[in-house]
Order: C-alpha cells, then structure tokens, then sequence
C-alpha cells in the first residue's frame, strides 16, 4: 500500500464486512457517515476535543476523526449504532431516554460510547468517576447533570441484569 | 475536514518503516496512535508527502522490564502502560502521569512513545522522561542511537529525531524499592491541557529523611524543565515546612516562563513554587489535591 490514490478499505463495523474505494486520507469518521451511511456517528470538531465522533476500536473507544480508516483495517469498529435492538434500547440509552440526558443530542452517541466501555471497565462508579470519564466529550445543552444520574441508573441496572 | 494528500505506508517491521523514512527524508511523519499528529493533518499544517504507520508492527508493543530499566516499545498505548502492574511497581511516576494525558479514548490510541516524540511542551510525559533521565533509542537504517531525555528535547514539537529516524523505544528507570512518586498540574479544565505540571520522584530514608529527588516541570519552558535547585533544597532535609516553601521558591525563581493566553509569565513561575510543594506532599501521601488555594 503505497498511493495517494483510491484503494480498498475493508472494515468491520457492528460486525458486519464493507469495503470501498476511498483515498487513504478518508477519516474513519467520513468513512463511517458518507462511504457505509452509518450517521449515528457525528463529527464535531474534527480534531479530537470535542468526543462527538467517539466510536469503539477492539472495544476500547476512540475519536473516529483521528484515524484514518485505512489505518484501521483489521479492527473491529463499533458505533452507536451496534447499541440498540430492534426490540429495546440498550439499558445506558433507555436511562438516558428517562432521565432526560439528552437535549440537542449530538454529543449523545459519542458520550454512549465512551459510557458503555466505562460501565465494562468500571460497573460500580463513584459520581467523580463518571464525571472524569465524561470530561473530555463535550455537551453545551444539559449541564451534565442528567447525563451523571443516567450512567449511574444505567450502571445500577446493568448490575443487576448480571446478578 | 480533510487532510492534505499523502502516501500510506503500513510496513510490516521496523527495519521496513526506518527504510522507507530514509527514503522520503523529512518528506515523512511516523503515524502511532495519531492523537497529536492527525489534528494537525486535519488543519493542514502538516502536508508530509507520505505517512509511515507504525499500527502494522506487532514487533514494537512491547513492555518489558530489565534488570535497572522498564523498557517501552513504540507501539505501547498509553491505556495499556496505564493497566500495566509492572509500569505502577517499576515505573510509578510514569503511572502517576498517565492519568493526566488527554481521556481514556485518547489513551486508548495514544502512544507513551508518540506523546514524547511529538514533544508538545505540555507534555506530562515529557516531564516524565527528563525527570528520571529516561534514555530515547533512536532507529535509523545504521542501526539505532542512544540519548538521554533532556538531549531529546530541543524544542516545542521539536526533538532530535532527525529525517530517516524513528524513536523506537523509550527506557526509564526501574524505581528503587520505597520511592515514591507523584505529578501534580494546575490546568483551566479537568483532563484540559496543563498550564504548569510537576513530575516528582523522591527516596526517603526509614527516618524520614530525603535521599534523592527528581523533580521536572512543564509549562514554564519550551522544553520540559529538570528543577536541579529544588532538588538540592530537599534532598537531606525531611522535606516538610519551610524547606518545603523554600524549595517551590527557588523552583520559581530558576525559571523563566513564556506568557500565553491561558497564564502570564509571573503566573507560571508562580505556580511552579506551589506544584513543588504540592508534589512533595502528594509524593509521602498527605492528599494535597483536595486542599484549596
């Protein structure tokens, strides 16, 4: 792989195989919305700051506008979109839904993400924890306050689905 | 946005990416984690002509701890030193660090050796490095090459990384057994960047007495700061009190920090004095996070 030029750019995301022909400076984040239609995904600042394009790489989360999707060939990419069923919502989206976490809601799939690996990594946390967990995604409508108490429902819930 | 045009490389060895940085010179950047270089991608302030991604190179995520050294390989993301027991048992200043660099989805793909070969002044892991005299291996197609930390430095975003090199592995110092180890900063936003930061390593004897310090600074210099005066305050002192106060004073005078527009100059030298301290405390576990000025 030595070109400027368009190539094949195999991915898989939410498990699922795509490959396009895209130049290797597609971001992830623009292969994910404009190449396969996944728009769940937003594109904030395109820099890293904002944690609005924030996805999951081998299940850790990550600024899809700071990786290239060549670049991530070979990993397994998942978005927002991977979180629901099409019966339910997933537990940390339904206590958003009902604490009222969400205003304008474009932060809201990058928070989710890095939300669901924090619960993975971290089931039980204090409310400091979660705030540091959220201190790098952006949200300029709630205050934060209702996306803390829906993690913590959420993480509540989510332990005892497992007891 | 979208960045510039450029050539993707992804070689498969070390020997393949230093080969391919010599051909293209200084018309190539070494891409890890990315959190620091595709920003500047994505403005265009960058346009290299080719981009080597090291991501295809297993051989360089390695941690491996020597008989006197924690050794760490190109490839290892900041998150995996983070959950790494034997980076918080042999290296705890640098596992004191870690927290401070960006969020966990910048540290899930960030780079311990990126962050340094990027070399921004507000580095935390910068201080790291030159406060334990941390060496830098450095891979060209001759072989590779040794520095110490404050050689490596030379500059904001500037190290002596020249055109065909690549750092291939940072080595740190295997901590003595009862050292302790804190970093402090001051910032505008929680997990912001750093205004002024501390890294602090101290050996104390069993009756209380400081042996040796390291301790480094950013935030008051284009480079990240080895604060030798203060050291030398504090070491054979129980580092408590007014020795304390003098040590963080002459930290503040020893610098001569640039202004900006999140801090003046007079701020951050300041600042430097109070983060002394507040290492020192942090260091023999008096919580000194939680005080308020």
């Amino acid at each position: 792989m030595d070109s400027t030029e368009v190539m094949d750019v195999e991915l898989t995301v939410n498990g699922k195989r795509y490959k396009r022909r895209v130049e290797p400076r597609l971001l992830l984040a623009d292969y994910l919305r404009h190449e396969i239609g996944l728009k769940g995904t937003h594109i904030g600042c395109a820099h890293g700051v904002c944690g609005a394009c924030t996805v999951q790489i081998n299940g850790e989360s990550a600024r899809s506008c700071l990786h290239f999707a060549v670049d991530v060939q070979g990993c397994e990419i998942r978005t927002v979109e991977d979180m629901a069923t099409p019966e339910a919502l997933h537990p940390i989206q339904q206590a958003f839904h009902e604490c009222h976490a969400l205003q304008c809601g474009f932060c809201t799939p990058g928070i989710l993400m890095t939300a669901e690996e924090f619960l993975r990594t971290n089931p039980d946390p204090s409310e400091e924890e979660i705030r540091t967990a959220l201190s790098n995604n952006l949200c300029r409508c709630t205050g934060y306050v209702n996306i803390v108490k829906a993690i913590s429902v959420a993480a509540t819930r989510l332990q005892q689905h497992k007891n | 946005m979208k960045p510039a045009k450029f050539e993707y490389h992804a070689p498969r060895s070390i020997e393949e990416a230093v080969a391919l940085l010599d051909k293209y010179g200084e018309d190539a950047r070494v891409l890890a984690g990315g959190q620091s270089l595709t920003p500047l991608l994505n403005f265009r302030i960058l346009q290299p002509r080719a981009l080597i991604s090291i991501n295809h190179c297993p051989e360089l995520a390695y941690l491996e701890q020597c008989e006197n050294e924690l050794v760490c390989g190109a490839l290892i993301r900041q998150a995996e030193a983070e959950r790494s027991a034997m980076v918080r048992q042999h290296c705890p200043l640098l596992a004191a660090a870690l927290p401070w660099v960006g969020g966990i989805s910048n540290r899930n793909r960030g780079t311990v050796c990126g962050s340094l070969a990027h070399a921004d002044p507000l580095a935390e892991l910068t201080a790291v490095a030159v406060a334990l005299d941390a060496d830098f291996v450095i891979a060209n197609k001759e072989g590779q090459r040794q520095v110490k930390a404050e050689a490596f430095f030379v500059s904001d975003l500037t190290t002596c990384v020249e055109p065909g090199e690549m750092l291939k592995e940072v080595r740190f110092p295997r901590s003595q057994n009862g050292e302790r180890a804190a970093f402090v900063e001051v910032g505008n936003r929680w997990h912001g960047f750093a205004v002024v930061g501390v890294a602090a390593q101290f050996k104390f004897s069993d009756d209380g007495l400081c042996e040796t310090a390291r301790l480094a600074a950013i935030g008051v210099g284009s480079t990240p700061i080895r604060l030798s005066g203060a050291e030398e305050i504090l070491v054979g002192t129980n580092a408590e009190g007014e020795v304390l106060r003098e040590a963080g004073h002459m930290a503040s005078q020893s610098v001569d920090p640039p202004g900006g527009f999140h801090a003046d100059a007079a701020y951050r030298a300041q600042v430097l004095g109070t983060l002394v301290e507040r290492a020192v405390e942090k260091a023999l576990g008096k919580h000194p996070e939680h005080r308020r000025n």
